[in-house]
């Protein structure tokens, strides 16, 4: 660790690229999120019928279907043969997930995803505890289980309390009680966990994280020699357990982030002072030599 | 038991009970989560869901819930269930028969836009779909049970004179005058709930109910003997001796008084 550890994270980007060259992935996710919200509501409020329907499935331009593919796998389970409309929408998400990397759904796409960066922000400003912190791979439990259930009870089980498609129905068709379910995310990643929702829980993350297990979109730490150990990388990724391997390998292990948790928001690109990090194709493990010849790090062997 | 020359390594204690512990979360929150989806079957009766849908215990692994069907809808007929508003399972269609009712499009355009199967597409004539059973639910304030002639419910009915059908009857009240008793007839109605959002009471008489509450369901031993008569073309059991039925009145087949049996006496109050 550095000096530079306890500087308020990103300082040192946004000295050197500027604050819009240290928010460049997060302004492009922002827009994003709002960019396929606002294609869903443009119908509603405007008239204007570019999609139709929801996430969980739409009709695009009275032509492209698209289904989401976990809701259909519980509705398979759960005995339902889905028809063919649904069965192509569905596959047409799959595989373009598991190219551009499954989790890229959570960072670019979902609408609970700027409810739970907002209280991971204001969890940092409050400085809280870090809180209940279950094991990464709580989530692929929980998806475990809710197959299980939707195959016992004959129903699509996590659509009665899935947030993200409720907040998304809620806001194309009305929203009930949803504000009630957002507000419980929301202190539940405030107070009780850190990324706890997001990180820990979802299922439906979980699910997108599995079908981009061998996608080809990737962050890799090319420049990992530059690196200057300010661990702003660490402080901003939701998913931080993912950046170790890639970053402070030994000498000669990959740079690429390949594990299926990385959401591809691409914050610790933005972030780092010293681009580190960079968007890369997973067969790209190309290493950039130091120019300087004492590496600015101490690699720690693990 | 673990043999006492090899000690258990602490990564496999550390394993087993991680283990132990998220299995034990999975059955307690899996209970939970199955609970509210069972839960979530439970349709109110005055929700009646899209022509073509699947029946209820087979809608909810069916349905995505993605509101298609909803935007297909010409008359605005279709909403879906807001979370907490218990009219139906959260994000399903439904109408409410009485508010805005189900107009029956020729081309059923919400069940040709439902992408999984939900809304059934062997549906092809609207005349077919059972959304519901329309229901005379009370006889006392009924206009036409009073001797009036409103025959609302019966005028606006798509599928007049089959679905509903005025059956006369003697007004015991006037006793001159007949009753138009509005009849709903459970094979043709469609459920579509125009009666019910027509009926001019301040609360409907007539009302659409789901199948399970609206039809009751005959014995299966039970036969009715006129039609096995019928069907068979003589009385059921052979050698049955038809005896003369005695019955008052002039006109009738007995014997022993030809032009009529007339009682030895009157009873108090029997007769016109």
């Amino acid at each position: 660790m550095s000096a530079r550890t306890h500087d308020p994270v990103g300082r040192e980007a946004i000295e050197v690229k500027g604050w819009f060259g240290a928010h460049r992935y997060l302004l492009l996710r922002r827009f994003s999120q709002v960019f396929f919200l606002v294609l869903f509501l443009l119908g509603p409020w405007l008239g204007l019928w570019i999609v139709q329907g929801t996430l969980a499935a739409s009709l695009t331009l009275g032509i492209l279907p698209l289904t989401d593919p976990f809701i259909l796998l519980q509705g398979v389970v759960g005995g339902h043969r889905a028809e063919l409309s649904a069965l192509i929408g569905g596959l047409i998400v799959l595989v373009s997930y598991s190219l551009i990397g499954g989790r890229v759904y959570c960072a670019w796409v979902c609408p609970i995803n700027p409810v739970t960066d907002a209280a991971n922000w204001l969890h940092r400003r409050l400085d809280l505890p870090k809180g209940w912190q279950p094991m990464r791979s709580t989530r692929l439990w929980v998806l475990a289980t809710v197959l299980i259930v939707s195959a016992l009870t004959g129903t699509i089980a996590w659509e009665v309390i899935n947030p993200i498609t409720m907040l998304h129905r809620g806001l194309v068709f009305g929203m009930g009680f949803v504000w009630m379910m957002v507000a419980a995310i929301f202190l539940f990643d405030l107070i009780v966990s850190r990324h706890g929702w997001c990180g820990h829980v979802c299922p439906v993350g979980a699910f997108y994280g599995l079908v981009g297990h061998k996608s080809l979109l990737r962050v890799s730490a090319a420049n990992r020699a530059a690196c200057n150990n300010c661990m702003d990388c660490y402080a901003v990724c939701p998913e931080n357990q993912v950046i170790s391997p890639a970053l402070t390998g030994k000498p000669g292990s990959t740079p690429l982030i390949l594990s299926p948790d990385c959401t591809n928001c691409g914050r610790c690109i933005d972030v780092c002072a010293v681009d580190v990090f960079a968007f890369t194709h997973r067969f790209n493990d190309h290493i950039n030599e130091p120019a300087d010849p004492i590496p600015a790090q101490n690699p720690q062997a693990t | 038991m673990p043999s006492p020359s090899k000690p258990l390594s602490p990564r496999r204690r550390r394993f087993l009970q991680d283990t132990a512990r998220m299995a034990g979360g999975c059955v307690a929150a899996g209970s939970l989560l199955a609970y509210l989806a069972r839960d979530a079957r439970a349709l109110q009766a005055e929700a009646l869901r899209p022509p073509g849908a699947l029946p209820e215990e087979n809608f909810l692994s069916a349905c995505v819930r993605c509101g298609l069907c909803v935007r297909a809808c010409p008359y605005d007929t279709l909403k879906l269930a807001e979370l907490g508003m218990a009219a139906a399972a959260t994000g399903t269609p439904y109408f409410t028969a009485r508010e805005t009712p189900c107009e029956m499009c020729d081309d059923i355009p919400c069940v040709a836009a439902c992408p999984t199967g939900a809304l059934d597409k062997g549906l092809t004539n609207i005349d077919d779909a059972r959304m519901g059973i329309a229901v005379l639910v009370d006889q006392e304030n009924c206009l036409n049970f009073l001797g009036l002639r409103c025959d609302v419910c019966y005028r606006v009915c798509p599928v007049i004179d089959e679905a509903i059908s005025l059956e006369l009857s003697h007004n015991a009240r006037s006793g001159h005058h007949a009753i138009f008793a509005p009849t709903v007839h459970a094979d043709r109605c469609t459920g579509c709930g125009v009666c019910e959002k027509a009926c001019v009471l301040p609360e409907a008489a007539i009302k659409v109910l789901p199948a399970r509450l609206a039809r009751s369901s005959a014995a299966e031993h039970y036969r009715k003997g006129w039609e096995e008569k019928e069907a068979k073309g003589a009385p059921v059991v052979e050698g049955i001796i038809d005896l003369p039925d005695r019955l008052p009145g002039p006109g009738t087949d007995n014997l022993a008084a030809p032009g009529g049996f007339e009682p030895a006496f009157k009873l108090p109050g029997a007769g016109q």
